[in-house]
Parts: structure tokens; sequence; C-alpha cells
């Protein structure tokens, strides 16, 4: 797959108007996948985005590439169908936390154990935005909302760790206010070949404002967040004074000077028990203890893609009984003839 | 020296346990039947549950053939031959007997247990009871199944598993069939174990050598081959019908086959069917549920592949958001519905046609669908091509009704030299200089096929309204009405593409029309009526949406039409509607099919 015309970000915006609340998260990841888009190396005719419903997934209107908008939570099944009949093709699904992690929960799950090649972007504001502001299931317990006056009593999706649960070959967390770390961070999730998970957080400026501010506001992100890069130590603060170690399984916060830089915990993309303790890294301290919020690629693994298991069966039963023959499967086993 | 009484018709019952090979053994005899040249139609009758409470009634599996040496059109009414594995069989069974029948029962399953599990409790031998009423031949199966086994190495329990072979050979000498089709199955079946088909081709020799040994004991019962039109036959299942169908409809549209399916009773088998056939390209996925298993099929339509799905009862309920996006995206996408009792889980074994309106209807705002049925396992292929040609000339969604009656019978079909199939030609769209407007239609109504990879051609379809032509959202209220009315008239167009029908009569008293399994049971009815000097013509419909065009003219040439159904009244609303007639409704909802007795009967209330 390769293209002969260079692209920029403009030849893959659309004539549609888009049509988000002005300061929507949605706008700055937009922005990113655009400017992304020609270093892909892929013609357009090659790119096809395929989403559910919701704020976010109006997102194929406004990619100048093949596209479907579908119905509320099934873009995963769809992209896998999809996937399946024309391996070549580059897909991206574009998801919220409502399509992905309630009604289209199921096909999500499914279809990462499944790992079909593609990226799914699932755009995280821990909210319903398009129904106008109710709980989602990655709102926090007791979320005051339109549907919870009194305090949503729904215990939240922790989303890396469900999709960790579920086998997932890549897994990742970025921002929408941080368009450096998303850029970088939707290159690696496109050269990973199996399905890749990016949660971005995405700020919905009307029903759920600053939801995620604590780890972008220059008062509080230096603390509050943890920036993953492979083969190198887990640090933080201000001046990275901070890092993180392991105890055994136990995660501990220490002082880098005093520890030493060598004894920090390592970050390792291919370690799926570390991947683990990295989700949990969450709402709530772990063993009275706060941690800051990970961002980067948790975990990344290669294991087959579906499409490529299904081709090679049909390959496979081809070199073995010869391509289908339409009147010999007709005919069967036993048949005869009246004259 | 035994004598031979010969038969025009016989319709036999297989029954016994669920686990005790009924179903393969009526298959196999179906299938020597067919080969000797009769004329078959069959009907399994199994509980939902795959091992049944053993030894109940409620656990009996049953299979019922209908052979003749002239055409054989239902599975039979009243049965002439019953083979009872076990006094449960007999207690299910008896009345489904015609007077003075041939009950074949195998003496083990009439023991004390077995009485008292069948509900026998002060009855010390139901078959002696029986002999007043009909003929029976007591045989000892399992004692003598392990007597012909008794050189092998095999487990005891092994050696009884065999006991339906056994069965098998009496049966093929009582009707003086061959038995080698059977033991080149056997050889087939097990060729990893050849110990196991040893023992079973063993078994079936020592039951056919038993009616040889005992013959001046039973008559042998003879039915000539049939008089079939010239040609060549096989036979075949309707499910695999299917199957077929949706294979030769690809391979002749030059589509890749993309099934999406969530096992469900009566529609599993042709996942089963299609996943044995990856050599033909075919792309089976096993969903995670109904709803993934029609969007995929979906996604895989947008991607150019012929994108099926297939479910039954509640599974199509599921579907029914998917066909709505199908409709909006005019994509092809054919939808196999294999009918069941219902409402909810309902009779997932039996047969009903109550679905109807569900198809025509049962989907959010104006979305219209063509749907077909099919009527017999022999018709089943046809159905099925016929359906993906329509969804893929007129890219849209389109259902075909079966139900389990057709699902697992099973019958002769002169199956079509892959040359004579009709041509299907998907609409696909081309690179143009010009601005691609993906909602721009032909003179059909059809919009253009344009697949992902095709340059120039990049454009966005979704569930929202499109506007005319160029496909974009569009809340604009005139152009939501005229896309309304769009999509209605491509499918009514649909209806210059389908044969009218054909009705033998000019002028008449009554028309029997149908739709679905109830075909043969019609036919026959009707056919003895006409014998009788009845003024009375049949019309079966494959076409429910769009109906055929002179449907209403064929109607009004009649004083009263009849409309059989296995539901509460379906089609006979749609019929009352469109053509404002009187018609009469014949409904059964019982989850077994209707007989031509029950037809005659009605026809001749009205009368």
């Amino acid at each position: 797959m390769t293209q002969n015309v260079e692209y920029t970000a403009k030849d893959f915006s659309t004539d549609q108007d888009v049509r988000w609340c002005p300061g929507c998260g949605d706008y700055s990841i937009l922005k990113q996948v655009q400017t992304i888009m020609p270093e892909l190396g892929l013609a357009r005719e090659e790119i096809v985005f395929v989403s559910g419903i919701g704020c976010s997934s109006r997102f194929p209107y406004y990619m100048n590439t093949y596209g479907m908008h579908s119905i509320h939570g099934r873009a995963t099944a769809i992209a896998t169908g999809l996937k399946a009949a024309r391996p070549e093709l580059s897909v991206w699904i574009i998801s919220g936390d409502g399509d992905s992690m309630s009604i289209g929960g199921n096909h999500l799950i499914h279809m990462l154990r499944r790992n079909p090649n593609v990226n799914l972007l699932l755009f995280n504001n821990e909210i319903y935005g398009l129904t106008k502001g109710q709980y989602s299931p990655t709102s926090e317990f007791g979320k005051m909302t339109k549907s919870s006056p009194m305090g949503s009593i729904d215990h939240p999706f922790n989303p890396l760790a469900l999709v960790l649960g579920s086998d997932a070959t890549f897994v990742a967390r970025t921002m929408d206010r941080d368009p450096k770390h998303l850029r970088e961070i939707l290159l690696r999730a496109n050269q990973h070949k199996g399905s890749s998970f990016v949660e971005i957080y995405q700020n919905c400026n009307v029903f759920n404002d600053g939801a995620f501010e604590v780890f972008s506001d220059k008062k509080s992100k230096a603390l509050e967040t943890i920036f993953l890069e492979n083969g190198l130590p887990l640090v933080f603060g201000e001046n990275n004074n901070k890092g993180i170690a392991l105890d055994g399984l136990k995660p501990i916060v220490v002082d880098v000077d005093q520890f030493g830089k060598d004894a920090l915990w390592i970050h390792d993309e291919s370690d799926l028990t570390k991947a683990n303790l990295l989700a949990r890294m969450f709402d709530g301290a772990i063993n009275g203890v706060d941690f800051p919020r990970p961002f980067g690629i948790f975990y990344a693994t290669q294991r087959p893609c579906y499409e490529d298991l299904m081709a090679d069966q049909i390959a496979l039963a081809i070199e073995t009984k010869g391509a289908g023959d339409l009147d010999t499967l007709l005919q069967g086993r036993n048949s005869w003839e009246i004259k | 020296m035994s004598s031979k009484q010969a038969r025009e018709k016989v319709t036999i019952i297989f029954a016994g346990d669920s686990g005790d090979g009924i179903q393969l053994t009526g298959f196999e005899f179906s299938n020597t039947t067919a080969l000797y040249g009769n004329d078959i139609s069959t009907f399994p009758d199994f509980p939902a549950e795959i091992r049944a409470p053993q030894g109940t009634v409620s656990g009996v599996s049953g299979f019922k053939l209908n052979f003749g040496s002239t055409e054989v059109y239902t599975a039979g009414g009243l049965a002439d031959v019953l083979v009872a594995m076990n006094a449960a069989a007999l207690k299910k069974n008896l009345s489904q007997l015609k007077e003075n029948s041939l009950i074949i029962a195998n003496e083990a399953g009439f023991d004390k247990r077995n009485l008292k599990l069948a509900g026998y409790l002060d009855v010390e031998d139901p078959l002696k009871e029986q002999e007043a009423f009909h003929q029976i031949v007591r045989i000892d199966v399992t004692r003598l199944t392990r007597e012909a086994l008794k050189e092998t190495d095999l487990t005891l329990k092994d050696r009884d598993r065999s006991r339906n072979m056994f069965v098998l050979g009496f049966i093929y000498w009582l009707f003086n069939r061959d038995i080698s089709s059977t033991e080149k199955f056997i050889s087939d079946k097990f060729n990893k174990v050849p110990d196991v088909a040893e023992a079973n081709k063993l078994v079936l020799k020592a039951g056919y050598t038993y009616g040889l040994a005992t013959e001046a004991a039973y008559q042998r019962i003879e039915v000539k081959p049939a008089i079939l039109p010239k040609g060549v036959y096989r036979n075949i299942v309707g499910n695999e019908g299917v199957a077929l169908g949706l294979i030769a409809a690809a391979k002749k549209s030059g589509l890749e086959l993309f099934y999406g399916s969530y096992p469900i009773t009566p529609a599993t088998e042709i996942l089963q069917h299609l996943a044995k056939h990856k050599n033909f390209g075919v792309k089976t996925f096993q969903a995670e549920d109904e709803i993934a298993a029609a969007t995929a099929a979906i996604g895989a339509s947008f991607g150019g592949a012929l994108g099926i799905t297939a479910s039954s009862g509640p599974g199509i309920a599921l579907k029914a958001e998917a066909m709505g996006l199908a409709i909006m995206l005019e994509l092809p996408l054919v939808i196999v519905n294999v009918q069941r009792g219902g409402p909810s889980t309902g009779l997932p074994t039996k047969t009903e046609q109550a679905d109807l309106m569900q198809a025509l209807h049962g989907r959010n705002g104006e979305a219209p669908m063509p749907v077909l049925a099919v009527n017999a396992p022999a018709d089943a292929f046809d159905t099925a091509f016929e359906a993906c040609k329509i969804a893929i000339e007129h890219m849209t969604p389109v259902m075909i009704l079966s139900d389990g009656y057709i699902a697992n019978g099973a019958e002769p079909w002169q199956f079509p030299k892959a040359a004579d199939l009709a041509s299907i030609t998907p609409k696909m769209a081309k690179a143009s200089a010009n601005a691609y407007m993906p909602y721009k239609r032909d003179e059909n109504g059809v919009r253009e096929w344009a697949i992902p990879g095709i340059k120039g051609l990049e454009h966005r379809v979704g569930g929202l309204e499109k506007e005319e032509l160029s496909g974009n959202v569009s809340y604009e209220p005139d152009n939501h009405e005229k896309m309304v009315k769009l999509r209605q008239a491509k499918i009514d167009n649909i209806a210059n593409f389908i044969p009218e029908i054909k009705c033998d009569l000019e002028k008449g008293d009554v028309l029997v029309l149908g739709w679905g399994s109830t075909y043969g049971a019609i036919k026959v009815a009707v056919n003895q009526l006409k014998k009788e000097g009845v003024s009375v013509a049949q019309v079966h419909l494959r076409h429910l949406n769009p109906l055929p065009k002179n449907l209403g003219e064929v109607i009004s040439r009649f004083k009263t039409v009849l409309i059989p159904e296995l539901n509460n009244g379906q089609l006979i609303h749609i019929i009352r509607d469109k053509f404002l007639v009187d018609a009469k409704g014949l409904n059964k909802i019982k989850g077994q099919p209707l007989y031509a007795e029950e037809i005659k009967a009605a026809v001749k209330e009205l009368m």
C-alpha cells in the first residue's frame, strides 16, 4: 500500500461543517488525526473510518476517506467484518465511552480477543454528551448528572483494565490537551499490527467540563501524570524528582535522589503483569498511596490477526481440496439419474 | 417363503431416545430410498434438549419419512410403519399410526424400567394391547447387536451404540433395499476409527440377515421407484439447500461470500455447511451475538463482499436494528430467517410461520425490504439464489423465510448446472472525473456500489437520513419525505423483475393461497380435490414483498380465497388489505406441519 501523491492534512478534510460544540476536545483529536494521515504512506481510498453513535461518532463525515457512521455500539463488529472481507484496508474505529463501554461492550471485548488489524480511538469524556448530560459507564461513582441527581450509584469501568482483560494487543492512553503526545500515540497505534486500543481523555466542555483538567493544568500536571516511555524509568513530579519503584508486585512512590534512578521501575511495553499494575493506577489509592495517572503505551504485543488467520484457512482449504467447483458441490455425494 | 405386499406410498416413523441415533438412521434410510428411485419427503421431530431425560416421552426423538412410487409432497399424515426403540417412543407415536400398521419394537426398550419411565404404570405389556389393532414385530435388538459384535474388542457401551444400525439393516430387508450406500457412509464417517466402522457395518449386515433368516414371519413391503421427471437428482436438506444457493450466488456474482452467524436452532446447520466450503473462498464468522453477526456482514458488504446473516426466532428480533441500517445504507445484505415456534424462545425445534409480519414490518421507521419464502427443501436453493440476486442487483437487504420443517426436511432435488444459473451483475461504481454521488439512482431507483480502494469515490454513508444524490446528512423535511418514497419505490419496482404467478384455472370456486412450507400439503389436498371434481386451484407465493404483479387479478377469478398458515393469520391480513377480498383463514399453531386432510376439509367447508 503506497501512494505517490503528497498529501497534506487539508486533503483529509471534507466540505461538511464540523458540528461539535465550540471548545469541544473532539476538534483537537480531529486535527491530529488529519495531520498524521499524510504520514501513513497510504492513499486516501485505502483508509476507512467507521464509527458508532455519539458526539465523537460524527467523525467519519469530516474525514475525506471512505467512511461509515453506523449504529450505536456496533462499529467494532462492522469493522471486523470489513477487515475480514478486505484485509488490505486501513481501518479506524471512532467510538465514545457510551458507544464502546456500554452498548457496544460485548463487541469491543470480542473484537479485541480476535485482534483484527484495526485502530480504535476511544474518545472518553466520562459523560453522555449527545443526549445532553447523563452519567456514562466511565463517570465516577457519585457523579451528579441529569439522570443521577443524587449521584451515580454505578461503579465505573476502568477502560484499560477492561481491555487488558480482553487480551488487547496494543493498549495506550493519551489526551486531547496534549497534541504532541496524541500524535505520537496515533502513529504508534497505526504501526502496530493487530487491534490498537487508544483511550483519549476528551473534554466535554458543555456537560463535563474539566473532568481531566488535573492532567493538563500546569499546577497539577507534574504530580498527577506520569508519561510512560519504553525502556526508561517511571519518573514524574517537578523536575522528575519522584519515581515509581516496585516492591515485589507492589508499586511504591519514591524520591528519585534518595532511591537512585537505577532502582526505579523501568517501563517495558511487552510486560503484561506490569501493564496490569499500571492500568490499576486509576481512581482511588493502591495500598493507601495515590499514584499519578499513566499516559503512553501500557502494553504492546504481537498475536496473529483475525483476517490473516481466516485467509490462511481459505488458502489451506484450496491447497488441500482444490478451488471449489460449483457443479461438483451441487451434485453432492450421491446422485442418480432418472431416464 | 415370505410374501410381498405392494404399496404406492409408505410413511414410516423412526422413534427412540434422542441419543439412539434416530436422526441418522432416518436420514440414511431416506438417502437409500431416494437412490432407489422413490420420491421422498422427510420431517425430523426432535426435542430441544440434546440428551433429554432418557426413556421419557418428552425425550423422544422422531424422524418421519414419506416415500412412494408416485410424487410425494409432504412427510405424510398418519404412518404405516413405526420403529419404536422404547416404550416412550410407542406411547408418543401411537396416535400417529394408521389402522393395522406395522410396529417394529426393540424389546429391551420395553423392560420394567422403560415402561415406568414412559408412564406405563399399570400396563405390563403395552405391545400386547396393540396386537388387536396393529401388527407387532418384536426384536431383541440389544442382544442381537451384542451377539453380532462378540468377536470384536469394543466395549459393551460402544457395541450398544451400533443398535440403530441393526434396526436400519432390518428395515432395508423389509423394503428390499441395498445396504451399500450406508456402508459407504459408515466408512466415510468413521474413517479415522476403522474398528467402529467395521462394527457398524457388521451390525447393519446382521440386521439385514436377521430379516432374511426370519422371513417366514414377516411380509416384505414393496414400493416401486417413482416416475419422476427425467433428470439427475440428489437428496437435499433445506438448510443445506440454502447454503448451496448462497455459495452459487457468490460465485455467479463474482463476489466473496461473508457469512456472519450466531448458532441458533434451527438455523445453525447453514453456518456449519458454509464453514465446510472454505475452498470456495467462503468466509464464515461465528459472532459473539446476533447483532455482531448482522453488522459484521454489513461491514463486509460495505467492503464489496456479499454479506449474509441468518438466525431464527429471537435472533431475528436482535438483527432488526442492523436491517434498518442496511436499508439506509442501501447495501446488499441477505438475512435468512429459519422460523420456529414463538414468541420469545418459544418452541425452538418446532415449525411455525409466525414471522411474516415481522419480516415485512419489524423495523423502526418506514423500512421496506424484499421478502422471499422457501416452500420445500428442493426449493431452498433457488429461493436463496434469487434472494441474493435481488439484494445485489437492487442494492437492498432481502429476507429469506424458511422454517424448521424445511430446514431439517429432505427430498430429492433436481439440481441445476452451474452454467444454467441466472447471471448476477453487481452495480459497481467506477472511478470517473465527475464528483461521485453515492445516492444517485438509475432508472430502477438503485444506487451504485462504490467500494473502498477505488480512487476518487471516497464517500461517507451512515444511518442518519441521506440527502438525495450526495448522501450527505440531511434533516430537511422535504428531503426526508422524498427519500422515504424513493426507498419504497425501489422495493416496489422489484415486482418488475419477478415472475407473475401462474394459475391453471380461468375461473373457480376456491383459490388456496399459501406461502412457505405448507406447499406440499396444499398441493396434495388440491390435487385430490380436483380428482373429486372440486373447482379449486393452488397459488403458492415465493415473493411476499413485493407481491407478484398479477396476484390481484388471479384472486379476482375465484369466489373464495382460503389462506392456510401455520400462524394465527398473517398473510390473510395482507391479502385483505391489498385486494379488499374476504379471504378465509385456516390456521394451525401446534408446532407441527399442516396435513392435506385438514386443508381438504377446510376447502369443502367453503363450498
